[in-house]
């Protein structure tokens, strides 16, 4: 049973993980029903930008801010190069351009940086300790604590600024947003800015974990049945559907693998988010689409 | 002038329902055809055939698969790289296992496998649709590499899990020399573009326009929204798989499981991006145009760029640039190439005159 709770808590934290991109999707999701496949490369830039100064001789926090500075002005260019142009298009277009956006970051980060592997150390140690009988690692616990203080920060943010009042506007009804004045364009530009911020975050907690490459990037495959689980449009969501996630997949690994075979947890979410979507088609937290003809 | 209608009246409702209604189209495609079969596999050299032109006419197959499903029925997927592996795998093993059995039958039987694991996979869609759909393919995705990854029956047991292709005899006929697969490649990829362009003018092809341009409309006039769904995931997977096969057997010869990964999805994909959704033309174009463009880069960047950009280099300026393409297309050319093209018929009908 101790080795059941083990797993299960290992799992849940490691799901934190993957809130943590799937944090970044729903705020854009939210603001401009993009579906921003783009934000795997953004974490994997973050990153990579982040430990190549780092490596470069820049302090910390000098580096911190120039990253930030980085992801600040990719933003704004995104929406000033692709999501301009393509207002009013199908949500199915814009997916795909975020597909393009998605190879021209990747391959810009590693003609800038190279693709060789970058060991990145936050100074918080991966070794697990004991807590009544059940191993628990350090750094799994820093990432939980990061997300929780990240998902107030948004949460002040979003709710007591004036920039997350017009944040909730647009993402509340675009056409009202413009005709009290809202300037859309810019909104955009910042919610990709708070995007980029948050694959800050998570491009340094997994490149502490995995090393800072060109994988990085495939994270959001894993955030993808988060998202679904949890529903879009909500951050909330996105904590609990990562729960979700991370548990089932490790114990699905322990307990399922030794019948069908290990290496499951690359489609196990998946097959779960399917499962999930039978009975609520907008996830556990999503808003439910009303159609008319 | 040059595609000039005058003249030329349907008498039966048979000629006026015909896909090459003019003249002129029906000369430029069987001259088309003609010259690919007759005269190319005479005078084209084995690097064309193998490294141009049967990965052209296979990614074309692919291509059209997905553009059936996303294009035409307006699912969108991301798991056609699957669907491939089941074709392939699948066509492997009856060769394998029936002894006698006719390659092209293997084909077919390849494909009808991949349709029946398209349906299962489509069958979330009858409660999900759009974005949360790609979940649904994604899932077949990663499933299916696992599957055939795991269990070595697939691979008949072989230690790194690659199947290799049977002796390419059809009728007697040996293929296997780069213009005999060539050929066969050729052959079928037309017939089954032919029968795709009969499909999309079908009752079942409007019925998948319809689901595409809105599914609620769709099903308050009247067309069985699920079961619509269910035959374009079917057709699809069917296009799809027997691609599978071909690519195994006359392109690479040998494949692993990882040769059907997320990357070639998204190269599908992006076939009909660039080629033109809802289009069975663009799919040609776009495959051209995936497969031309790394081979005219490399070229470049070989004779252009030598000391400057090195290997690596190019591979991730390939990316930029294909990523640039992509928005590019998005932004300025939704339909993609293939409307480029109708734009010039429309200018050659017109010509030498301006309005």
């Amino acid at each position: 049973m101790e080795f059941f709770f083990e797993v299960l808590i290992g799992g849940l934290l490691a799901g934190i993980m993957y809130s943590m991109v799937a944090i970044g999707f729903v705020l854009i999701y939210k603001a401009s029903g993009v579906f921003n496949f783009a934000q795997g490369s953004m974490v994997l830039f973050a990153a990579l930008t982040f430990v190549s100064l780092l490596e470069r001789g820049v302090a910390f926090a000098l580096a911190l801010v120039i990253t930030l500075a980085a992801m600040l002005v990719m933003a704004f260019a995104i929406e000033r190069a692709v999501l301009r142009y393509l207002v009013n298009r199908p949500p199915i277009t814009l997916f795909m351009a975020t597909l393009g956006i998605s190879y021209v970051i990747e391959g810009l980060a590693q003609t800038l940086w190279g693709s060789q592997v970058h060991g990145l150390d936050l100074g918080v140690k991966d070794e697990p300790f004991e807590v009544s009988g059940i191993l628990l690692s350090q750094f799994d616990l820093f990432a939980a604590g990061t997300a929780a203080a990240l998902v107030i920060a948004l949460s002040i943010l979003f709710n007591w600024t004036r920039i997350g009042l017009s944040l909730r506007a647009v993402a509340d009804d675009q056409l009202a947003a413009l005709a009290v004045g809202l300037r859309l364009q810019r909104i955009w530009g910042v919610v990709w800015a708070v995007a980029g911020f948050v694959a800050l975050v998570a491009g340094l907690l997994w490149g502490a974990r995995l090393g800072v490459q060109f994988s990085l990037s495939l994270v959001v495959l894993k955030a993808l049945p988060v998202l679904i689980i949890g529903g879009f449009s909500s951050i909330g969501g996105a904590i609990v559907g990562g729960l979700i996630v991370g548990a089932s997949e490790k114990l699905a690994e322990i307990y399922l693998g030794p019948f069908i075979g290990g290496g499951l947890e690359n489609w196990f979410p998946y097959a779960l988010a399917v499962v999930f979507l039978l009975f609520r088609p907008a996830g556990l937290f999503g808003d439910h689409a009303i159609e008319r003809v | 002038m040059f595609f000039s209608e005058a003249g030329q009246f349907s008498t039966s409702y048979a000629a006026d329902r015909r896909i090459l209604r003019l003249r002129q189209e029906r000369g430029v495609v069987w001259a088309i055809l003609g010259v690919a079969l007759l005269v190319v596999p005479f005078v084209g050299n084995d690097y064309w055939f193998s490294a141009i032109l049967v990965p052209f006419l296979v990614l074309s197959l692919a291509g059209l698969g997905l553009n059936l499903l996303t294009g035409y029925a307006g699912q969108l997927s991301l798991g056609s790289a699957a669907f491939m592996a089941v074709g392939a795998f699948a066509a492997y093993n009856f060769l394998l296992r029936l002894p006698g059995l006719p390659l092209l039958a293997g084909f077919v039987l390849g494909g009808l496998v991949a349709a029946v694991v398209g349906v299962f996979f489509g069958l979330p869609s009858r409660r999900i649709k759009g974005f949360y759909l790609i979940v649904a393919t994604l899932a077949a995705q990663f499933f299916v590499q696992w599957v055939f990854t795991q269990y070595g029956w697939f691979s008949n047991f072989n230690s790194s899990g690659v199947i290799s292709a049977p002796p390419l005899l059809v009728g007697g006929y040996d293929f296997s020399d780069p213009a005999g697969r060539y050929v066969l490649t050729l052959l079928v990829v037309a017939a089954l573009t032919a029968l795709a362009y009969r499909l999309v003018r079908s009752d079942l092809g409007r019925n998948w326009m319809a689901v595409r341009d809105m599914d609620t409309a769709a099903a308050v006039i009247g067309i069985p929204v699920f079961k619509t769904k269910l035959l374009a995931f079917a057709i699809s997977s069917f296009y799809l798989g027997v691609a599978g096969a071909l690519w195994a057997f006359t392109y690479l010869g040998t494949v692993e499981p990882h040769g059907f990964d997320l990357t070639r999805s998204f190269q599908v994909l992006f076939i009909i991006i660039i080629g033109g959704m809802g289009s069975i033309l663009g799919n040609f174009i776009g495959a051209a145009f995936i497969v031309l463009l790394p081979v005219l880069l490399s070229n470049l960047g070989g004779s252009l760029l030598v000391g400057i950009i090195d290997v690596e280099q190019t591979e991730n300026l390939q990316k930029i640039i294909f990523g640039v393409l992509i928005i590019a297309f998005l932004i300025r050319e939704p339909d993609g190439l293939a409307s480029l093209w109708q734009k010039l018929r429309a200018r050659a009908r017109l010509w030498p005159l301006r309005h």
